[in-house]
Order: C-alpha cells, then structure tokens, then sequence
C-alpha cells in the first residue's frame, strides 16, 4: 500500500515525492500533500522507522537557545553591545552578560568589546521576532583575537564537529590549531600559519564534500598527506 | 496559411537546448546559470538577510525580492542604458510573484531573500530565464520551498500553437502571441501568466496545456542541475 | 574568510599571505574567455582566482562632438552589480564603481589606445561610439585589474556591425570582419601596500587592510598610461618607483595570460 519512494542519503529538491501512501509520517523539512510526502529543500533523505526527513544541503541559520555562535560587534549602546550575527538577525549582549567583573557606569565600554571585534558567544534568549540575547560570561566565551575566521554553510556544522567531536578533535590534533565552532558557521582557527591554512582547507573540503560516503577517510588522507 | 515550419526548423513543441548549473556565483548563498537558446541569464541569491529599507519588513514573515537586469551589452539591438527601466520593474514584480507561492519565509520573520538576475545576451523569453534561474538558485540556497517553479513561453505564430518563441517569432509578420508562462510542477499550478499579442480562447487552452509539457522539460534541467552538484563523481566542488 | 586586520598585516611584514601565496603571485585559475554575448559586439569573462567579470563592447553611430568633429569616441562603464557581492547595493554606480570605471577609461583614452579618428565616418556628422560596459559577477578582491583585463579582451575580439550601405542603419545581427582601431594595448595593475610590504591581487579581506594602493596602466612597451592613488597613506618617491615595477613585471604576465586566452578560442 506505502511506498518509500526514494533512497537513503539520496539528493532531493523542493516538492520532490518521498513516499507515498498514508504509513509513513514526515518529520524535519518534508511536508505531507493528500497521501503523499514531499521534500521541502534541497537536501538528503534520512529514513528513521516512519519518519522520512530531510538534511538540507545548505541554507540559513535559525538562533536556538544555549547555541555557541561567533558574532562580530556592530554597535555600542548605553547597556551593552549589538552583534552582527552573519544571519538576517542582530543580537544584543548587556554589559552585565559580558564580564563577570563590575563594570562602573561610565566605563568605556568599547574597553571591552569595539565595534569590529569578533566574539563567541552564547544565545540566551530568541524572541518570537528571532531577536536573540546573548552572554559572554560562560568558560569558552570570549573576544576573539589573532587567528582567522572561515565561514562555511550553518548546515554543514554537524559534520564539520563529528560524532561527539571526532571530526573536529581530528583537525585539532592533525594541525595543531585551536578551533572554535560557531553554529552559525563562523569557525576560529588560531595556530601557526601553515596550520590554520591547512585546518580551514580541511573544513571546507568536510563542507563541499559532507554528502558523500566515506568522509572520516579523506579527511584522515587530507590531513595525513598535509602534515 | 499555417505556421508548420518553425524559422529555426524545430518541431512547434520543441523547445531551444537548454544549459544549466548551479553553484556559479560563490559570494552568494545560492546561485544559478540557465541558458535557454541565447537567452542566458545568471541568478544569486542573498538571504534571509536584514531587511534595508526598514519599513519594507514583514513581523510575521521575510519577504522575497527579485531584481531583474539585462546587462548594457545583452539587448538585440543598440546598447541599454544602465538604470532600472520600467520594463525591469515590472519583470522583477511578476518574478516575485511567480515563485512566492511556493517559497516558506514563515521562520524568518523581517527578512528579505534578494534575487538578482543578471542577463549577458538574451534571444526572447528573458522572463523566463530569469524565473526558472531563480528557483534553482533558491534552492541552492536552502531555502524552504514546497515546489520548484519552471517557466518558458509558449504562444500561437500564425494559427500554430508552439513553444519556446524566439526572437524572430515573437516579431514573425503575421498574427503572434507570446505568453510567459511559470508553473508549479506538483500541482501544475501557473504563478506567472502574461501575453502579447492576440489569441482565441481555444488556441489559449491549448498553449496552456503545452505549457505543462514545456515547463516539465525545463523541471527536468533545473532539477539535474541541482543534484549534479552534489554527484559523487563531481571532483569540482 | 575574515580576519583582523592585524592579521593580514603582520603576515605580510614576513612576505606572507593567508593563503600562502607570495607577495607578488596572482590566484589561480585566470581564465579569459571571449565572445560570450552574441549581443555584445564584443565581450569576455574573466576569472581570476574567485573574482569573476564580464566586459562586453557596443558601438554605435553618432554625431562627433564639436571640438572634436573628425573623431569617434570611447567611454568605460562599471556596474558592481549586488549580485556580486553582500556588501553592494542596488542603485546607480558608488564610488568604487565610478573610480574603477575612470581609471580604466583613462588608461584607454589618454594612452590614445584608439585612434579616435579611424572611428570617424563623416567629419561633423557621423563618427563611431565605442562604450564598454563592465559587470562584477563574483567579488574575490582585485576587480580593478580583473575588469582592465576583460575591457582589453574584450576591445581587441570586437567587431564592426554591419551597416546598411543606402540607409545608413546598423545591422546588429550581423558583424563584420573588420576589428577596432586599437594602436596600443593598455592593462591596469594596482601594487598595494600592506605594512610596508608590497602585494598584487588581494583577496577581499586584504583589500580592507591596506595602507594605500597605486594602480599602475601601461602598455606592452612599459610605458605608463594611467596612475591613481588611493588609500590614506602617503607613498614616498622610492615607494612609488618600487610599486611601478612591480606593476609593469605584472602586466607583463597578465598579458601572456591573455595572448594563452586568445589563442583557445
């Protein structure tokens, strides 16, 4: 009666037919039509049980509560700093979420963080509007200084980690960088110059090649060779 | 005396060899090059981004917003001076319209999507060039959608129903009517519907249901330009 | 990529780049490709690194201007098109647009790489109009020289339209075999100066962090037709004739990249 009507891990566009039949149940990015399942992205189909739902291939990224992003410093106000998320979204981080020391009140904030400044930071709140409230006080939060920022799709960042940080401790170990991933897709390597080279050429291969079969391989073959 | 030889020797359903591929513009989010004849045009796409001016954003979700180009150098004639003409205005307006339907910015409340097309040589059905750019690019770009969008003109030369018009017979002398058409491909729905010249209702209908088989073919490009880019023997990426 | 300034800056102080290129190295691929609009009378796309533009030519007929009644004219365009980048904005030509259109404009037209008066066809009342128009398709960085390269191809694959002999009406569908009068072929290089040291064909961050900038045109005789300064920080004379060098060694190589280019086609 139900048919699946594409494979596992296979490409699928927008509107594309997933299954038929009224057995299987769409989950992230698939909608159902009648007595049909359809693709909502561009993306690969990952079939758990009944739930068919896709992985997009790319796309923007949505600010979710307790997610680590990097953001660069727009604006200072009277009671903190706004930050440029890299999305269609700005955030905002009061003075009292950046330091854990007190801060008068006529200090000169941009002391702290000047507007152009890199950080990462924590999302604490995102509005229905996806305005978005962040900290800086959390261990692993800080301003960003030396090193170089990449960019790769929001989308690709699972893999770019790996399985409870396999995929990034790999790079870490291999070029001796310290990397930090942002959730957005801003990633700060800082290490030695041939090794951050190298990690953001890693990083991006992981982005432009994440799709296919047998990725943990080339990256050990790509670092392998590299080092 | 009926139009049974098309100028250029195709059959009246046969559209002109199409070329396309996304991935072409790497500043952009998502990006395409659909060329349809000599008609070639180039999308990219930005967003969901911030929405400038301000007061153009939706609280309740983004907003699409095409900007159609011919480049100086791509008119059939002389040189089109820079600047946004009335006739770029309106294509941009129906561009948004014609993939609005199926586009989700619902999670993405005052937002904006950017769509630029950029046109280097054009031969008839601009429009639709643009158009079925656009959705590839859309897509590469992630964006949620329920459906693509593909569109090609179809229309009557001088009592024969055709596909595809070309310069030559869009201005062919005798009785023309060329009609852009964009559709939906799971419903079949049209988003985009306009015509010059004349036509009878019949040979209306007609080009309308040619206009399902056309825009399949169109479908079929758009969707293998898009997953030939992530094709496990693609060493390009 | 993005990175501090600070960054960009102390690498070059040890002649490095962030992508391991050597100071005076351009990117790779640069692919020049030619005849790409059939509309264009004539056109090329060029590719440098992850910079890519397009450059197409249309003539036209019209009345000389008085003071120059027995010539024809030349005038370059540049649109950077947002398509190419987050950071432009739709509407007419901005500063860069402008600047980079005239630089390129006057490499041509005070070099006299046209002789304007081969364009006339009768003095006082119809002489030939080349414009150039240049489109940014993907900003890398660097889209000054990429888009003197495309104009130069571009100008010298053009052709004449044919005219009609009685009317006097350009047939634009149909081209002739005769090319432009091009005497001179000029081809801009811009030497940027970052912390002392000095670079060519900078990626997008390292546009943001120079310290000034020389755009050098010149011909295939070395002699200079174009310079624009631009940047906050003044160059001395030893700077300058440094600079100059390294952007005729350069022009040099960019004009066997496209003499390589031409020949494919």
């Amino acid at each position: 009666m139900s048919e699946l009507l594409v494979q596992e891990r296979s490409v699928v566009v927008p509107g594309e037919s997933l299954a038929q039949g009224m057995d299987f149940l769409p989950g992230d990015n698939a909608y159902r039509e009648k007595d049909q399942i359809y693709s909502k992205v561009l993306g690969l189909v990952s079939v758990s049980g009944r739930v068919i739902k896709i992985t997009p291939l790319s796309g923007p990224y949505l600010p979710k509560i307790e997610d680590k992003i990097i953001a660069r410093v727009m604006d200072i106000t009277i009671s903190g700093w706004r930050f440029d998320t890299s999305t269609a979204y700005s955030a905002m981080l009061n003075v009292r979420d950046a330091t854990t020391r007190f801060v008068k009140k006529e200090e000169d904030l941009s002391q702290i963080l000047a507007i152009g400044d890199y950080a990462v930071v924590k999302i604490v709140n995102v509005t229905s509007q996806n305005l978005i409230d962040l900290t800086m006080k959390e261990p692993g939060l800080r301003k960003i200084s030396g090193g170089r920022i990449i960019s790769i799709n929001c989308q690709k960042v699972p893999r770019v980690i790996g399985r409870q940080g396999s995929m990034i401790t790999l790079i870490k170990d291999k070029t001796g960088c310290d990397i930090t991933v942002g959730q957005n897709g801003l990633v700060w390597i800082k290490g030695t110059q041939e090794g951050e080279l190298m990690a953001g050429k890693a990083i991006k291969l992981i982005e432009a090649k994440s799709h296919l079969e047998g990725l943990t391989e080339k990256m050990e073959k790509f670092l392998g060779e590299s080092a | 005396m009926v139009y049974n030889k098309r100028v250029d020797g195709r059959k009246i359903d046969e559209l002109r060899p199409m070329e396309a591929k996304a991935g072409v513009v790497k500043n952009a989010n998502g990006s395409a090059s659909f060329k349809i004849g000599k008609t070639w045009a180039i999308a990219g796409v930005y967003g969901p981004r911030e929405v400038v001016p301000r007061f153009m954003a939706n609280p309740k979700h983004g907003i699409l917003r095409c900007h159609y180009t011919m480049m100086p150098f791509s008119g059939s004639g002389e040189r089109i001076k820079p600047g946004r003409s009335r006739r770029a205005q309106e294509i941009s307006m129906v561009m948004e319209q014609s993939l609005a339907p199926v586009v989700d910015l619902s999670a993405f409340p005052n937002s904006v999507v950017d769509i630029f097309v950029e046109l280097p040589q054009t031969d008839a059905g601009t429009r639709c060039a643009a158009i079925s750019a656009a959705c590839i690019a859309l897509a590469d770009a992630g964006i949620p959608m329920k459906d693509m969008v593909s569109s090609v003109a179809v229309g009557q030369v001088d009592g024969a129903v055709v596909a595809d018009l070309n310069y030559n017979e869009e201005s062919y002398p005798a009785i023309v009517s060329d009609i852009p058409v964009a559709m939906l491909h799971n419903t079949k729905e049209i988003s985009l519907l306009q015509m010059d010249g004349e036509i009878s209702k019949e040979d209306l209908l007609k080009a309308l249901e040619l206009a399902k088989v056309a825009t399949e073919k169109v479908y079929q490009l758009q969707v293998k330009a898009l997953k030939e880019k992530y094709a496990v023997n693609n060493e390009d990426n | 990529m993005i990175v501090n300034k600070e960054t960009i800056a102390e690498l070059a102080k040890e002649n490095k780049r962030l992508d391991n290129r050597t100071l005076t190295e351009f990117r790779q691929p640069i692919l020049i490709e030619t005849n790409i609009s059939w509309t264009a009378e004539g056109s090329a796309r060029v590719q440098i690194g992850e910079t890519v533009v397009m450059a197409g030519v249309k003539l036209s007929i019209e009345k000389p201007y008085n003071d120059t009644s027995d010539e024809g004219g030349i005038m370059v365009n540049a649109e950077l098109s947002p398509i190419a980048s987050p950071e432009f904005e739709t509407g007419p030509p901005g500063m860069k647009a402008v600047e980079l259109a005239r630089v390129i404009d006057r490499g041509i037209r005070e070099a006299k790489a046209i002789d304007l008066k081969k364009l006339c066809i009768e003095a006082g009342e119809k002489a030939w109009f080349v414009i150039v128009d240049i489109i940014a398709l993907n900003d890398g960085g660097n889209l000054l020289d990429a888009s003197g390269l495309a104009v130069l191809a571009a100008l010298k694959t053009a052709k004449f339209p044919v005219v009609d002999p009685e009317t006097g009406a350009i047939d634009y569908k149909q081209k002739t075999e005769k090319s432009l009068p091009l005497t001179k072929e000029p081809l801009p290089i811009t030497v940027y100066k970052v912390n002392g040291a000095l670079l060519v064909d900078p990626s997008r961050e390292e546009e943001k962090a120079y310290e000034a900038r020389l755009t050098v045109g010149s011909d295939a005789k070395g002699t200079i037709s174009a310079l624009q300064k631009g940047g906050d920080v003044p160059l001395t004379i030893e700077e300058i004739g440094k600079m100059v060098d390294l952007a005729l060694e350069k022009a040099s190589f960019l004009r066997k990249e496209l003499t390589k280019g031409l020949k494919l086609k």
